[in-house]
């Protein structure tokens, strides 16, 4: 990429490097300054919202699978006992939407606070 | 034409293909050689991390060892998967933000510390080598089984290939073999598994198939039927679990934790060009893998099912034919211990020892006779666990080129997961100790002819790991995701999510969890092996699973030792803000 050598563009930018030579990643919003009140708040939206989605994770995995796998064979779906359809199939399929839902939520909060990494900087060749 | 020539055709074919990209895509600098440049769009880096994750062990042999598990396999398809949710949530999209090179990169930076990086590297190379042993090892399996050819120059072929793409195009000519690979391996491992679904159940979706009634006419499920099938041999139901809660839950914990902390899969997400991009391909990556994943349970049981009722109280004269292939092959054994010509199958080993030891004669009805001593179990027949998906083609009563398919897939799986190996192996040679401990003053160049001299170096060493396979591989799976779990995932986690963490909480919490679980693993599988069981495990924890209380021991320690230590300097403060936020990720950029 040809920006290697881009000079800091504001010195109140929130970056710093053990190596000198690495410069200021370049916002992709030109000239807007993240206050240190809006980093936390995006943080802290970030966290929650990880949590969250980690808290399904394990449901479905420890969960349903593991801890209440035995639990839940007494019920059907289909041919499989739901313990087990948990432990070798529903959680495989919970984790992937996991992942998407937070692509989704990420992208969302990333244009609310103004952070998307925006294609016209981003895009490498 | 036979499957011989097909096999031969297939392999020949990929094979080129992978070399062709090879040379399209050589790499002309550091950036290129480590991180492909940092531009891989993301879908493709989902399919590559899909190919550099699944090994000959997930291709060849899962659904083999599921089949045999039943619903204790739950530990590898939840495990090797749910390492994902945490790759994507915690730790991909940062470290792309951090924009380095190398996992230990990271450490080194986020630490200060020249010791941190190099206990990083230690960990690397360690859990890469034993990783990869086990890759060229099945490269000559496969193709001695398949073309026999013997495993030493199956194994040196396979060496040349990947001395091709990874010395040459480094991490951008094994980004893009790797998409070939993905595409080949997904492609041989589903064709039979959708003819075998249709040939049970008569739905060409295994998912389903799976969960489905019998085409029998019995009118019963097939999950149904092989429990009461097991049952009636003595086995234990195919759909309860025998292990106990704690030690799956431990199991499965460790891999999942140790699959998001395994080097080559992380600094798969170095080379995309957005922090969004690496988000969204560890998503491709995990659609990719369940793809996988979600039929390997579905085979196991398929496979399971159609051996007992192919096997089970049939005349050895009359069983199909693939059961005397794959005994002359040696994965199969039968010995009419009763002698009344009928297969016997049951619980228990058959023989003992209990792998065959095959002598040249032949026996009474044409099966090849033993020199193992037989057991008091009624059971008279040996399978090896890999048949299940090496003889699927075969079951179904599929085309040669299907088997010849197969063949190619294995391959592709066990190539691209070396290839993936090596490549961080090699770069954490020449980058973390040649460039930022040992010869600072190295310019791009030489670092790049480094980097490709480390790459032959590692290919040579696991060439000779699967040439001459040292007894242990086998026991040391454990190691790699264990001691992935153990020191790197946290490391990294508390890196990115607690500011205050600083070196040396972080490089105590390494060297405990590390230490812990290298001797308890080493303890119960090499010192003391006759008590590795339940009853001597730490809370009923197996060598398995002890990456999970190793990872425990990590956070514990590193919290308090950085209790009552100084606090990281501002500089690195600062670098855990920025990570944070996701604009501004570059490629990552020259030193």
């Amino acid at each position: 990429m040809s920006d290697d050598q881009t000079p800091p563009q504001d010195d109140t930018e929130i970056y710093s490097h053990a190596e000198a030579t690495n410069v200021v990643a370049p916002s992709g919003h030109e000239g807007e300054v993240l206050g240190e009140e809006k980093a936390h708040a995006y943080w802290r939206a970030n966290i929650a919202l990880v949590v969250k989605l980690l808290a399904v994770w394990f449901l479905a995995s420890f969960g349903a699978g593991v801890i209440f796998g035995p639990a839940l064979d007494q019920f059907h779906l289909f041919g499989f006992k739901l313990g087990f359809w948990f432990a070798q199939q529903g959680s495989i399929y919970i984790f992937v939407a996991l992942i998407f839902i937070y692509v989704w939520r990420m992208k969302k909060l990333d244009a609310q606070f103004g952070l998307d990494d925006a294609p016209e900087e981003g895009a490498v060749k | 034409m036979s499957v011989q020539f097909l096999t031969y055709l297939f392999v020949g074919i990929t094979f080129s293909l992978y070399i062709g990209i090879a040379i399209w895509s050589r790499a002309g600098t550091t950036k290129e050689f480590y991180v492909a440049g940092g531009g891989v769009p993301p879908l493709l880096n989902g399919m590559a991390t899909a190919a550099d994750w699944m090994s000959a062990a997930s291709f060849l042999s899962m659904a083999g060892i599921i089949a045999f598990m039943g619903r204790d396999g739950m530990v590898y398809l939840m495990g090797w998967t749910g390492g994902y949710v945490l790759l994507a949530l915690l730790l991909a999209p940062y470290l792309r933000k951090f924009g380095e090179f190398t996992v230990p990169d990271f450490i080194g930076e986020r630490y200060y510390s020249k010791t941190a990086r190099v206990v990083a590297v230690v960990c690397l190379i360690f859990v890469s080598f034993t990783y990869v042993a086990g890759q060229m090892r099945g490269v000559g399996i496969v193709f001695s089984q398949f073309l026999n050819i013997e495993i030493t120059y199956g194994v040196m072929v396979g060496m040349g290939v990947v001395f091709i793409y990874a010395v040459l195009g480094g991490m951008k000519g094994i980004t893009y073999t790797q998409v070939a690979q993905y595409c080949v391996l997904i492609f041989a491992f589903l064709v039979p598994a959708i003819f075998i679904s249709i040939l049970m159940t008569g739905n060409p979706v295994p998912q389903l198939g799976f969960g489905s009634e019998l085409s029998d006419g019995s009118g019963m499920y097939l999950l149904d039927k092989l429990d009461n099938v097991l049952v009636d041999l003595g086995f234990a139901e195919y759909t309860a679990g025998q292990k106990s809660t704690i030690d799956v839950f431990a199991i499965t914990a460790a891999l999942m934790v140790g699959t998001a902390g395994l080097p080559h899969v992380i600094v798969r997400f170095f080379t995309v060009p957005k922090v969004s991009d690496a988000r969204l391909s560890a998503g491709y990556a995990l659609v990719f893998i369940a793809l996988l994943y979600t039929t390997a349970p579905a085979v196991a049981a398929f496979a399971r099912a159609n051996f007992v009722s192919e096997i089970h109280n049939s005349q050895y004269t009359e069983v199909p034919e693939w059961f005397h292939s794959w005994e002359d092959v040696g994965l199969l054994a039968w010995s009419d211990k009763n002698g009344d010509g009928v297969i016997q199958y049951g619980p228990g080993n058959a023989f003992e020892p209990a792998k065959p030891k095959f002598t040249d004669a032949r026996g009474a009805h044409g099966e090849r006779l033993l020199a193992n001593g037989a057991t008091s179990s009624a059971n008279e027949v040996y399978v090896d666990r890999d048949i299940m998906v090496l003889a699927n083609p075969e079951i179904a009563r599929l085309p040669n080129w299907v088997i010849a398919l197969v063949a190619a897939g294995g391959l592709a799986a066990a190539l691209s997961t070396a290839a993936g190996l090596l490549l961080v192996i090699s770069t954490s040679v020449s980058h973390d100790l040649m460039r930022k401990t040992f010869m600072p003053g190295i310019t791009d160049k030489q670092e790049l002819l480094y980097a490709r001299i480390a790459a032959a170096v590692a290919i040579v060493i696991a060439g000779l790991f699967g040439i001459f396979p040292p007894a242990f591989v086998a026991q040391v799976v454990a190691f790699a995701f264990g001691l992935a779990a153990a020191s790197f995932f946290p490391a990294i986690l508390m890196g990115i999510f607690y500011k205050r963490m600083n070196r040396e909480g972080a490089i105590a919490g390494m060297v405990s969890g590390l230490c812990f679980t290298f001797f308890y693993i080493v303890w119960f599988k090499f010192v003391s092996p006759e008590t590795n069981s339940a009853n001597h495990w730490l809370f009923g924890i197996s060598p398995e699973g002890i990456g999970a209380v190793g990872m425990v021991l990590n956070f514990v320690v590193a919290f308090t030792v950085a209790r009552f230590t100084l606090p990281p300097p501002d500089h690195v403060q600062d670098l855990v803000d920025d990570i944070r936020i996701p604009t501004g990720a570059r490629v990552a950029h020259k030193h």
